[in-house]
C-alpha cells in the first residue's frame, strides 16, 4: 500500500513496513519491559510486540552510523540442525557450499521453493557439533515446516527459542564490546562473518561480526534468561542507545540489504533480486538443490527484471507498490522505498525490466499521478563498513 | 477564531470564511519524523473528507483529509524546506494548508478541544 490515512498511521501503528502477517495472540519477547522501560513505542510485528522507535527514527539512524546502536532481534529464528550427515543433508535444501564454510564462519543463504522463488534468506554458521541459522521472524514457522519436510529424520532440527537475538551495530560497536568479552580468542581476531562463542557479561554467547546495517558490528544470541543483563552492559557505554524496527529499515534500506516479504518473496528469483552470491560456486554447476533448473537458466541467460537502486529528486519518497515508468511505458515496480535520513534524499529498490536496470538509467515513479524523477544508482546507497580480515593493517 | 478537531486527527481553525488546516500534535507524535508534505495547489476545489495533502514521514505516506468542503487558498511554503516543523509546531507553525469555507454548517460535526482531548486518551 502507498498511502494510509492519518487515521490508519495514528491508531493501527503498524503499516507497509511493518505489516507481516499476524497471527491472533500478539507475544512478548525476553525484552519487552526493558523496552517500554526505556520507552520504546511497542508495536505489533512478525506476530510479537517489538519497539518501532524510541527517541525517533532519525535521531536513532544517525546515532547508529555516528556512534552504536542497539537491536533487539529476538523475534527471528534460531534454528540448530544436526546430526549424521548434516552437511549432505542441508546441501540438498539450500543453495550453500559447505565444504568451504569453515568452522565459525558465517554465510548468507537462500531458503528456495522448486521454482526457485525465494522462501526467505538467511544465515548459516557451521558450529562444532552443526550448523546455526537465524532466519526471518515472520517466516519461520513455515521455515522450520519446509526445512523439516526436506531433511531426513535422523537429522535434528532444533528450534533455539530459548534464546534472544541483539545487534549491536555501528563503528563504536567493537569498542563497546571488546570490555564486555572474554573467549579463546580476542574480540579483534573476529573479521566479517566470522563468529564465536564467548563470555559476555557473564553470559555464554555465540557473537557473529555480522549485522543488517551496513556499519561494522555484531551479532549475539544469548540464553533468554540472560537478555536484560546482556543489554543492560552494552547499553551501559555512552556510546549506545537502543534503535527501533523503524531505524533498522531505513538503515538496511541504505545499505542496499533486502527485506524479505518486501524486496525478496517467492515471486523473486535469487538472480534478478542481485543475490546470486547466495548460490555457491560449486552448487552451480552442481545443481542438487530446489530450484536448481531455474537458477541455472538464470544465471545463463539472465533474468527479465532485475532488482535496481533509484535515487530520487525532491524529498517526496517513494513507496512499496509505486510503478515505475520509463516514459509512458511501466517498466517496473517499488519494493521499497523511504526518506534517506544519512543522505537527505529519497532512496528506494525496484524491480525494473532489465533493459533499464543500468545506473545512470533516469525513470519515474509514479505516486499518485505524480511522477517522481529517479536515477538508477548502484547500491549500497551509504557505503559498507564492514570490518574485513587484512583491510585494516 | 475557533479551533475544531477531527477523528483523524486534523484541526481546523476558523476565522470568518477563512479555515487553517493541519494535523494534531498527538498525530505528529505518533507519525514520527515528518520528511515532506505534499500540498494542495491554491484554486483546488476540496469536499469535505477529500484528502488533498499527504504528509511523509519515514516509515509511511499518510493523507491528510479536510475537515470541511471549500476551495483551498494556498499551502504553508515554510514546509518545503522545513517539513520538520509539523513535528516541532504542529498547531501553529506547522499548519498545512488553508481552505475558504463553502458550508460553515459541517463544522457542527467537530469536536471541541477537550472533546478531542478527551477522544484521544481513549485510544
Amino acid at each position: 500500500m502507498v498511502c494510509h490515512a492519518l487515521r490508519s498511521c495514528v491508531l493501527s501503528e503498524p503499516e507497509e513496513n511493518f505489516d507481516e502477517e499476524q497471527p491472533v495472540e500478539v507475544m512478548t519477547l525476553p525484552l519487552d519491559a526493558w523496552h517500554r522501560a526505556r520507552g520504546g513505542r511497542m508495536v505489533e510485528f512478525a506476530g510479537y510486540w517489538m519497539p518501532v522507535q524510541y527517541e525517533g527514527i532519525i535521531a536513532e539512524h544517525l546515532w547508529t552510523r555516528q556512534n552504536a546502536g542497539l537491536f533487539d532481534v529476538s523475534h527471528m529464528g534460531q534454528l540448530f540442525v544436526s546430526g549424521e550427515g548434516v552437511e549432505a543433508a542441508l546441501e540438498a535444501v539450500l543453495p550453500i557450499d559447505l565444504a568451504t564454510l569453515k568452522p565459525g564462519a558465517v554465510r548468507y543463504s537462500l531458503l528456495l521453493d522448486d521454482d526457485g522463488g525465494i522462501l526467505d534468506d538467511l544465515m548459516v554458521s557451521r558450529w562444532a557439533d552443526g550448523f546455526y541459522l537465524v532466519v526471518n521472524g515472520a517466516t519461520k514457522w513455515d521455515d522450520i515446516a519446509h526445512l523439516r519436510m526436506g531433511l531426513p529424520d535422523e537429522i535434528t532440527l532444533n528450534h533455539l527459542d530459548d534464546r534472544a537475538l541483539l545487534a549491536l551495530q555501528g563503528p563504536e560497536a567493537f569498542a563497546v564490546l571488546a570490555p564486555l568479552v572474554s573467549g579463546e580468542q580476542a574480540l579483534s581476531a573476529l573479521s566479517f562473518m566470522r563468529g564465536a562463542w564467548v563470555t559476555l557479561a557473564g553470559a555464554e554467547a555465540w557473537i557473529s561480526r555480522s549485522g543488517y546495517t551496513g556499519e561494522d558490528g555484531f551479532e549475539i544470541s544469548v540464553p533468554a534468561d540472560a537478555a536484560e543483563q546482556v543489554a543492560e552492559a552494552i547499553a551501559a557505554a555512552p556510546q549506545v542507545r537502543p534503535i527501533g524496527l523503524g531505524a533498522r529499515d531505513s538503515l538496511r534500506l541504505e545499505a542496499g540489504l533486502p527485506l524479505y516479504g518486501h524486496d525478496l518473496t517467492p515471486e523473486n528469483d535469487p538472480i534478478s533480486a542481485g543475490l546470486a552470491f547466495g548460490i555457491n560456486k560449486r552448487r552451480r554447476s552442481e545443481g542438487g538443490f530446489p530450484g536448481a533448473a531455474h537458477i541455472q537458466q538464470g544465471l545463463s541467460a539472465g533474468t527479465p527484471t532485475m532488482r535496481v537502486g533509484l535515487t530520487l529528486e525532491g524529498r517526496q519518497a517513494a513507496r512499496e507498490g509505486a510503478l515505475v515508468y520509463a516514459g509512458d511505458v511501466e517498466v517496473g515496480r517499488v519494493c521499497s522505498g523511504g526518506f534517506s535520513p544519512s543522505l537527505n534524499h529519497p532512496i528506494a529498490m525496484a524491480y525494473v525490466a532489465a533493459a533499464h536496470a543500468a545506473p545512470g538509467t533516469a525513470l519515474e515513479i509514479d505516486m499518485r499521478g505524480k511522477r517522481l524523477p529517479a536515477t538508477v544508482t548502484p547500491m549500497p546507497f551509504v557505503p559498507h563498513r564492514y570490518y574485513r580480515s587484512g583491510a585494516v593493517t | 477564531m475557533s479551533r475544531y478537531f477531527t477523528q483523524d486527527h486534523e484541526w481546523i481553525e476558523v476565522e470568518g470564511d477563512t479555515g487553517t488546516v493541519g494535523i494534531t500534535d498527538y498525530a505528529q507524535g505518533q507519525l514520527g519524523d515528518i520528511t515532506y508534505v505534499d500540498l494542495p495547489e491554491a484554486g483546488a476545489t476540496v469536499k469535505k473528507g477529500d484528502a488533498p495533502c499527504v504528509v511523509d514521514s519515514v516509515k509511511a505516506a499518510s493523507d491528510v483529509y479536510s475537515p470541511v468542503s471549500g476551495t483551498v487558498t494556498g499551502g504553508n511554503e515554510a514546509l518545503a524546506d522545513a517539513p520538520e516543523l509539523v513535528n516541532t509546531d504542529a498547531e501553529t507553525g506547522g499548519w498545512l494548508f488553508r481552505v475558504t469555507l463553502s458550508d460553515a454548517g459541517e463544522l457542527a460535526g467537530l469536536m471541541d478541544r477537550a472533546a478531542y482531548d478527551a477522544f484521544i486518551k481513549g485510544l
